[in-house]
């Protein structure tokens, strides 16, 4: 910390804001060499009003960097981050638990603030690959106004390392202005009925085992989370079989869903939102067999290289003011009930955000075991390369 | 200071670099393909040839590369001779540069950039919809091999053209000239005299296009939508989502073997058909 002892002449000030100004030094090193920043911090705590701000302007760096997945956050909620804190926020998107748990075995990923899901929080505690949180740096996370299905999987052996972001359910999108004679689909097996016939070359899969697989499995009624070795080897003859009738594999389907490429796709709740908003044509649907509701979080990995402003970041997205305005966004519910009495009565009712419960009681949380099951991890590899 | 002593204190940086950028890494990818995929993904100390043994679930990996990779080699060549021979030898030597450059201007972009506009110039609304306004029926291009050929030949494209020009700019015209005074017309004079002269740029810019093409990932992942799959997009895969580093580090080995003997049997073969030539290729 800097010695508010400390002297500065005018022209070293002057100096040092020139260098500043041209970017030669950071905005930390100014702040602490000219002593602005301690006499923010003193002012910051004489006056409780500007306490976020001071806290905001006590050097947490002048970046932030954010694994998470595609069209799941407001950037005008980053600009006011970065505006009110000076830390700008580098976005990764990421179309796969996969994906994110082999970057962070690899080592060196950079990230301060990433975006894992239900299932996968177990294994980055065994793997020790994830920080456990200390919540008095999360002061807006408050733990009695979540629901405690969504919050739960944040919490392993009493210790929490991961706090809410969003819930949502997997389902798929179909453009039904494309249906022809064809009625609207509603169960898993019709999805992939119809993909091998009149919409082939038009439907899309992710890429990422757990829900490609899943609905696979869901075909045949067997649970999504499935590593029976006979019941995955009919989900991959299945997979492999849709193969030549698909469009694309990408966990990335609204640019073509939106475009007409695409007209039917394994979907999430805020993506089938954000697309029925624009389109209403494009619907969503959840398959009446079942298949996936999941709780995303936010945690810090291991060794994150700018720890204050990965706190940071998730206190500010905590924020319900914030994150309300993230969700009518992205249109992915919360789990805070201080957030749903922010939002209209209309998105609170929204059948795409908040399905009906006999629609909901058919689906399952994603298994830990899934994440690691090496046949699922393989069986994807060799549809992707088939 | 000895000549010798001279000689290889200059060559001790590009010889660490080489070790500990190249060998080191191989040695890693060879040890690992003897392993074991670890309980939650990566690597774990064993020694088997199962993954070995396994190389043929990406046989479709393999077969999709050696198609398109020399397919690709062929398109850039293709289009690239008229290019880099109007370039040489025709173009007025005022707007040489300039045309140069821009052979140069798509490099200032990234791929991954370019590669997104293809995806709509290629998509539903681009280049299909334009075809099927003017009647000639309704095509499917985005995410077939069609549209990753396209996308490989326009990104390497310049990579050929280069070579080429360099060694028909090369090119000693009084050999022309002598050629048409002993009677040639001038296709003979090209096919007998050009052409042979400039194989050696042909060789190069085909051996570097080839060797980087049987590498590439993010041209297929991206204008193949997933299903036109690369040795490249199969070790991705393994690396970063199934996290079975051994088998990806086995399939790794496997693609170094066979570009080690395609490229030999490739050099064997353009320096013979050079008639013997030094100079055929850098490499």
């Amino acid at each position: 910390m800097t010695n508010r002892n400390d002297f500065i002449s005018r022209e070293k000030f002057m100096a040092e804001l020139y260098r500043y100004k041209k970017g030669s030094v950071t905005r930390r090193y100014f702040l602490g060499v000219t002593g602005l920043g301690a006499a923010t911090a003193v002012l910051g705590s004489a006056m409780p009003g500007l306490q976020s701000a001071a806290w905001a302007q006590a050097n947490i760096g002048d970046r932030v960097v954010l694994a998470t997945w595609p069209n799941y956050h407001d950037p005008a909620n980053f600009e006011a981050f970065t505006a009110a804190t000076g830390a700008a926020v580098d976005v990764n998107v990421f179309g796969s638990n996969e994906e994110m748990l082999a970057k962070l075995q690899a080592g060196g990923s950079g990230w301060d603030v990433f975006v894992p899901t239900n299932y996968t929080i177990t294994t980055y505690v065994g793997e020790d690959l994830i920080e456990p949180l200390d919540l008095s740096k999360i002061a807006n996370y408050d733990a009695a106004s979540y629901n405690q299905r969504f919050a739960g999987p944040g919490t392993v052996d009493g210790t929490v390392y991961a706090v809410p972001k969003n819930w949502g359910t997997t389902g798929f999108a179909v453009n039904t202005a494309q249906l022809g004679s064809n009625p609207k689909p509603t169960t898993w097996k019709e999805f992939w009925d119809m993909t091998m016939a009149d919409f082939s070359g038009r439907t899309m899969v992710h890429d990422y085992q757990l829900t490609t697989i899943g609905n696979a499995l869901k075909y045949f009624g067997y649970s999504f989370n499935s590593v029976d070795t006979a019941e995955l080897a009919e989900a991959e003859k299945l997979l492999i079989d849709a193969k030549p009738h698909l469009f694309a594999i990408n966990s990335d389907y609204q640019p073509s869903m939106r475009s007409g490429d695409a007209w039917m796709t394994i979907c999430w709740t805020g993506d089938g939102k954000q697309m029925n908003r624009d389109m209403p044509e494009i619907e969503y649907v959840l398959g009446k067999e079942g298949g996936e509701l999941w709780s995303d979080f936010y945690a810090i990995p291991k060794g994150a290289p700018h720890m204050d402003a990965a706190y940071a970041l998730i206190n500010f997205l905590l924020d319900p003011a914030v994150n309300a305005k993230e969700s009518l966004f992205h249109g992915y519910p919360t789990a805070d009930a201080r957030v749903d009495a922010l939002l209209p009565a209309e998105v609170l009712n929204d059948p795409i955000l908040y399905p009906a419960q006999e629609l909901l009681d058919a689906l399952e949380f994603g298994a830990a075991v899934t994440l690691t099951d090496p046949n699922r991890a393989e069986l994807m590899a060799r549809f992707k390369s088939a | 200071m000895s000549t010798r002593l001279r000689t290889s204190l200059l060559l001790a940086p590009a010889t660490a670099w080489l070790l500990a950028m190249l060998v080191l890494p191989l040695v890693v990818v060879a040890v690992f393909s003897f392993g074991e995929r670890a309980a939650a993904g990566g690597y774990s100390a064993a020694f088997t040839l199962e993954n070995f043994a396994n190389l043929g679930a990406r046989w479709a990996a393999f077969k999709n590369t050696l198609m398109l990779a020399p397919a690709g080699t062929l398109m850039c060549l293709i289009i690239a001779y008229p290019l880099a021979y109007y370039l040489a030898v025709k173009v007025d030597p005022k707007w040489r540069t300039l045309l140069l450059i821009l052979v140069i201007v798509p490099f200032w972009t990234s791929i991954l950039i370019r590669s997104y506009a293809w995806i709509y110039l290629l998509g539903g609304q681009g280049i299909p919809k334009l075809i099927s306004t003017l009647g000639f029926g309704n095509p499917r291009l985005i995410n077939t091999p069609f549209a990753v050929l396209i996308g490989i030949t326009y990104g390497y494209l310049p990579l050929m053209v280069f070579p080429i020009y360099v060694s028909l700019e090369r090119l000693d015209k009084r050999l022309l000239e002598a050629s048409a005074d002993l009677g040639s017309p001038p296709w003979r004079s090209f096919l007998q005299v050009t052409l042979p002269l400039s194989t050696p740029g042909v060789a190069t810019g085909c051996m570097l296009v080839f060797i980087l093409l049987m590498g590439e990932f993010l041209i297929p992942a991206m204008l193949g939508g997933g299903k036109v799959f690369f040795v490249g997009n199969a070790l991705v895969d393994l690396f970063l989502q199934s996290r079975n580093w051994p088998y990806g580090a086995a399939v790794a080995v496997a693609l170094v073997v066979i570009m080690l003997v395609t490229v030999t049997a490739y050099m064997r073969f353009t320096r013979r058909w050079a008639g013997g030539r030094d100079d055929v290729s850098l490499m």
